[in-house]
């Protein structure tokens, strides 16, 4: 029998049909990969085997009948940030100790509603803060991929690492993550994946741990732009418990795939060409620009002046907006509690204990960018740059153009402990420098693998859309995935 | 600008993250390194940019302002470190 856990969802969803194996089949192969793998991977935080089994027998059940939703079957892996009912959801921190909600997140209940199998709880970095996953409670996940000849441990990116990593390893076949400044698209290309962010507001954020709510949306990781299309058609909604929750149709995003792509204008923006980036980089983007050249589209030079300031902005705005976001946590209402000689004692210890390093040092940066007498001068302003961020792309737009192409990141990915990164919490944080200015702008941003650098490491190109037209980011990113080809980590794990 | 050990302890007090005179120190360089990088943005020319409020083009949805859920003490309180009787025990706060 073939190995079902190389199948794509695309594939799985007709084999599955067609009754060639069943979902329980197909669920019990990727709980063994993940028994064998996960203490060298450590992607999941909670294997639900059990749960994962009686969701397929019940799907088995759905499909005998001839009936089943998009996603019957099919088994996902789910990030720690999303609620899901009386199961581990803790952001990957320890301050949510024990946390199992009484509800379950809009964009996992759609899922499920769907037909789609749980498998678990994917590790990430705490509340999302991290470009490398290494600042979880739950300790580093090791990214399936070395350099040729190499047995380092390299990161697999952040913060929806253990997402990227399960996707890539063959422990799920999709996965949810969220992206506040970069956490879908890094990971994925550092994995050799594909991942969407969507538009803000096109998937719920109800029942997703909330990091900086301007920012932060959910989208899937996935091995192809089809399967990602699939799993965004599920995961995608109007959601009368989101006021931020969008009033527009989910589109039929596979319709898109396959369209050719001849006369569509692709905007390449020159202020993406940083001084000192590595020549690989701008090799794989002259590739991406051929390849839509040799598939009909116009290649028109863009400029967007305000791009470089961009991550300094989010720099302000997201950790203000997380500050105020993790106040909830004080040890009263759920989680970790350290007691104290009073009541502010133990908000005190409870908090120290509770977050990492990264974390309070962002819950620092945002309190004193709120504190009173800085307010104008960091947050005000940092919000009035985000404006002209987004003017940037409203002209391009204006100017007809129907998608931008840039590298998804400044380098493949890097080893775990880096020195050089943790001495400098500014040099991790330029990872997210070509991902960040799509959160600050609300649009629609897909990284795609391109191709491997000289070590062997997957490198990803980025397709940046507009809003809630994700359907081009298919169209196009199609093309880049018929061109390059698939990637597929060569396996040293159990 | 940047701040000094003791701006980073009064910030930590405002938080509520306990800070010990180490953790102030060693947090003081990793946040003059972030504030410093910040201060790139004071080049920029924002004459005339409104600061953003909303990123997408919508108008605020509203719901009609009645009671949709409760009745689930329980649930709420389930998580909670110490409860009782459904409600949240704290150390005492009046004297």
């Amino acid at each position: 029998m073939t190995d079902l856990t190389k199948l794509t969802i695309a594939e799985a969803r007709k084999g599955l049909k067609n009754r060639d194996y069943t979902s329980l089949e197909l669920t019990d192969a990727f709980l063994s990969n993940i028994e064998a793998a996960n203490a060298q991977l450590n992607a999941y935080v909670v294997v639900t085997a059990d749960k994962a089994r009686n969701m397929a027998k019940a799907s088995d059940e759905t499909l005998a009948k001839g009936d089943g939703g998009a996603l019957e079957g099919i088994p996902l892996g789910i990030k720690d940030l999303f609620a899901t009912n009386g199961v581990h959801t803790q952001a990957c921190s320890h301050i949510l100790d024990g946390f199992k909600p009484a509800y379950e997140s809009t964009v996992t209940t759609n899922l499920w509603a769907d037909g789609a199998v749980m498998l678990g709880k994917l590790n990430m970095d705490e509340f999302a803060m991290g470009s490398s996953n290494e600042t979880s409670y739950y300790g580093d996940v090791i990214n399936p991929w070395r350099k040729q000849g190499s047995n380092q441990d390299l990161v697999p990116g952040g913060s929806s690492g253990g997402s990227a990593t399960a996707v890539a390893a063959r422990l799920c076949m999709g996965a949810t993550a969220t992206d506040t400044g970069g956490s879908i698209r890094q990971p994925a290309a550092f994995t050799g994946t594909v991942g969407i962010k969507p538009t803000y507001g096109r998937c719920s954020r109800w029942g997703i741990v909330a990091f900086a709510s301007s920012l932060d949306q959910a989208g899937p990781i996935a091995h192809t732009v089809r399967d990602s299309a699939i799993l965004m058609k599920s995961m995608a909604s109007i959601d009368p418990k989101d006021t931020t929750s969008v009033d527009i149709e989910v589109p039929d995003y596979e319709a898109a795939i396959g369209k050719s792509v001849k006369g569509l204008k692709i905007g390449i923006p020159a202020e993406y060409r940083l001084d000192g980036m590595p020549g690989e980089i701008e090799d794989l983007w002259q590739k991406g620009i051929a390849w839509l050249k040799d598939a009909g589209a116009e290649i028109v030079d863009i400029s967007m002046p305000h791009t470089k300031y961009a991550l300094p902005a989010y720099y302000i705005v997201a950790p203000a907006e997380a500050s105020s976001n993790l106040a909830r946590y004080d040890g009263v209402r759920y989680g970790l509690r350290v007691p104290g000689k009073d009541i502010v004692e133990m908000y005190e210890n409870t908090r120290a204990e509770g977050f990492g390093n990264e974390v309070k040092r962002r819950v620092l940066i945002g309190t004193y960018v709120l504190s009173a007498g800085y307010y104008d001068a960091y947050y005000l302003k940092a919000q009035k740059v985000r404006t002209l961020i987004k003017r940037d792309f409203d002209l391009a737009w204006a100017n007809g153009v129907d998608a931008i192409l840039t590298p998804a990141t400044p380098s493949a990915a890097f080893g775990v402990a880096d020195q050089d990164l943790h001495a400098d919490p500014v040099k991790m944080y330029l990872n997210d420098i070509f991902t960040v200015t799509v959160n600050m702008a609300g649009l629609p941003g897909i990284s795609v693998p391109a191709g491997l650098d000289k070590d062997g490491l997957p490198l990803g190109l980025q397709l940046i859309g507009k809003p809630f037209d994700e359907s081009t980011l298919f169209q196009v990113g199609q093309v880049i995935e018929d061109a390059a080809g698939s990637f597929e980590a060569e396996k040293w794990w159990g | 600008m940047s701040v000094d050990t003791q701006t980073v302890k009064r910030v930590a007090r405002l938080a509520r993250i306990k800070v010990s005179d180490d953790d102030a120190t060693r947090m003081t360089g990793e946040l003059n390194a972030i504030l410093g990088f910040v201060e790139q943005l004071d080049e920029v020319d924002i004459e005339g940019a409104e600061p953003m409020t909303s990123v997408v083009d919508q108008t605020m949805k509203k719901r009609v302002d009645g009671v949709t859920d409760g009745n689930k003490a329980d649930d709420i309180t389930r998580n909670a470190p110490v409860s009782e009787d459904q409600f949240f025990m704290v150390p005492k706060v009046v004297e």
